[in-house]
């Protein structure tokens, strides 16, 4: 009995090498691959895909572990990133200035609940924090009342669908459709200068790496168990002692946290924040690329961001009103076919091949396969 | 507390869906120690009062007192907290889990929110131990997907020995096993139940000559009987339910084989 333990005990809490080497890799590759070898251009919308990367490392901590199906994680990137947006504008206008969009609209004061934002003390925390506190006080409401499956998407897709409209009806506060443009300056670094963007793309990089190795430890730890636990018998979960709203609430308040802090940094990034960036349609691309990448990995969700939005990018630019339909079908295809995405692919594949290999080497053995 | 103490106190006990008294003025009390078992026919309400207990199920009426804190009103995780664990019809263990981790989150249940955040170290002995009394020491590092129904079910009886409930309330924990199956856990239970206050629902009549002590008898959401096994067995109006027939032809014939 005891004899075995060891054993167990590796399983439970030993990291396999495999996984720390591929991490370096990784990052290797990130931060010192991707440098070397990129354009300007092509290092600023990997820093763009990086944003996306980890509002996906969420998605796929609350979807795919916690098996709720947020398609209002826009709502949470946007918040973050207006946060972060407004806090630029106002630096650039200086002290005692507004920003143009609010003069556009012809506000010449600045509101009192966008005075906070002057400050980056402020400003910054508020992007990762404000989108936690709205998704803990909506999780609160609905978990409780166990809301959950197809009704907890459809309320998480109707709060995208409120906050754009929110922000497109208030013009003079939010710079209505068009949003927050023409942002410069971040920490006084002019944004247009390629150095600037180049290490603006390396903090990217390294807070991604920070987020997967958060997630990966609330997914390694007991809490990530029950979470799953939760996923696959919240009822269950109950009658063991533990509430299941509150696990929920946890993985969903932190998975908002990372969409938020995505959007304050993909805004220095590409320069723009707006409505566009944040309803209905692109809460749900943040879901599609978890389900092409693997929902229940991290690294997956990582790699279907990459794939997807790089995909994006290379066939809107050919046939812009065609992408959306392609990733409509590449969506119910992946669903249908393959639940768990590319890297259930990719394990699929390596069983294929370890059991080729084994047939191979003792082929009578197993007729029946 | 001494084992002549009531530990659980159903009183007046009414639950009404749609208005069918799927429990209809239930009175009911099991002593610390005890191994209850509760039978009746489909619909006799066995279930749902077990339901009731652990706070799935709302009452319309009545109390239920364990250990002199009133349950009704409780939500389902504080209740077993206070030490009443239960067990399903169909076991429902974590399939995505392995058989260790089903029970090392079992044992963890009384840690603070925030420890659970860490990485396990170690196995609890708790968990080791129950690893053992449940057979399933050798299949510890397997997704309990692939578990057998037999082992699910041992599975589940052992995630409740390491909550160390006081009330443990099984729900039909021999249905749907083979007989080698029934006579493991009939073993299993006779050694949880040393030390435990166990109430138990089953059909099996074998299986209940075998190892109960107290019965009781529910038919129509009420108790129509209490009492050993031969009495309950020999009692007329419990031959009624069972067998559907008038009751003066019923205590004219011998004592069915089977229920």
């Amino acid at each position: 009995m005891r004899a075995a333990l060891p054993a167990v005990r590796a399983r439970l809490t030993g990291t396999p090498w495999t996984g720390r080497a591929l991490f370096a890799l990784a990052a290797l590759a990130l931060l010192v691959g991707a440098p070397l070898l990129f354009s300007d251009f092509r290092l600023s919308l990997l820093a763009k895909y990086l944003c996306f990367a980890i509002v996906a490392v969420g998605i796929s901590l609350c979807w795919g572990y916690g098996g709720m199906l947020t398609l209002g994680q826009g709502v949470f990137f946007g918040l973050g990133g207006y946060a972060m947006g407004l806090y630029l504008k106002l630096e650039a206008a200086g002290p005692g200035h507004v920003p143009d969009f609010m003069s556009w609209s012809g506000v010449e004061k600045l509101p009192l609940i966008w005075q906070p934002f002057r400050s980056p003390w402020f400003a910054v925390p508020a992007a990762v924090l404000l989108p936690m506190a709205v998704a803990a006080c909506l999780g609160a409401l609905v978990f409780r009342q166990r809301v959950r499956g197809a009704y907890f998407a459809i309320l998480s897709q109707a709060l995208a669908a409120a906050f754009v409209i929110l922000l497109v009806g208030q013009q003079g506060l939010t710079g209505g459709t068009n949003g927050l443009t023409n942002i410069k300056q971040l920490f006084n670094f002019d944004l247009n200068d390629p150095g600037n963007q180049r290490a603006l793309y390396v903090v990217v990089a390294v807070v991604l790496g920070a987020v997967y190795l958060v997630a990966r430890q609330l997914v390694r730890s007991r809490y990530g168990r029950l979470l799953i636990a939760v996923r696959d018998g919240e009822d269950r979960v109950r009658f063991l002692g533990y509430n299941p709203a509150t696990v929920k609430l946890v993985a969903f308040t932190v998975s908002a946290g990372m969409a938020g802090l995505a959007g304050a940094l993909f805004v220095p990034v590409v320069g723009i924040i707006s409505p566009a960036q944040l309803g209905v349609i692109p809460s749900l691309e943040f879901l599609i690329a978890v389900a092409v990448g693997g929902r229940a990995s991290l690294a997956g969700a990582v790699l279907g961001a990459l794939v997807v939005n790089y995909a994006k990018t290379g066939l809107s630019e050919q046939f812009a009103s065609g992408w959306l339909f392609l990733e409509g079908a590449l969506f119910v295809a992946i669903i249908t076919f393959a639940p768990r995405g590319l890297t259930g692919g990719a394990r699929w594949l390596r069983e294929a091949l370890q059991r080729a290999r084994s047939a191979g080497a003792a082929p009578e053995l197993d007729p029946a396969t | 507390m001494s084992c002549e103490d009531v530990l659980l106190e159903v009183s007046g006990l009414e639950v009404v869906f749609d208005g069918f008294r799927a429990i209809d003025g239930v009175d009911l009390a099991i002593r610390g120690g005890e191994l209850r078992f509760l039978i009746g026919p489909n619909g006799a309400g066995k279930t749902t009062l077990i339901d009731v207990i652990t706070g799935l199920t709302r009452p319309t009426s009545g109390s239920v007192r364990f250990a002199g804190d009133e349950l009704v009103g409780l939500r389902e995780h504080r209740i077993v907290r206070l030490g009443v664990g239960r067990t399903f019809q169909t076991p429902a263990v974590f399939e995505h889990l392995t058989v260790l981790e089903n029970l090392d989150l079992a044992a963890s249940f009384r840690r603070p929110f925030l420890s659970l955040l860490r990485q396990p170290r170690g196995t609890d002995p708790r968990v080791a131990d129950a690893l053992e009394t449940v057979g399933l020491t050798a299949r510890a590092t397997d997704s309990a997907g692939i578990l057998s129904h037999g082992q699910k079910q041992w599975l589940e009886i052992g995630m409740l020995l390491v909550q160390d409930p006081r009330l443990l309330l099984l729900d039909e924990p021999v249905a749907g096993m083979s007989k080698d199956e029934r006579a493991v856990t009939g073993e299993l239970l006779q050694r949880i139940t040393e030390s435990r206050t166990v109430v138990v629902v089953e059909h099996d009549m074998d299986f209940l000559r075998r190892f109960a002590r107290t019965v009781t008898v529910m038919h129509e959401g009420r108790v129509l009987k209490e009492g050993s096994v031969s009495e309950v067995q020999e009692d007329p109006a419990v031959r009624e339910v069972y067998l559907g027939k008038r009751r003066d032809r019923a205590t004219a014939e011998g004592v069915p084989a089977q229920c």
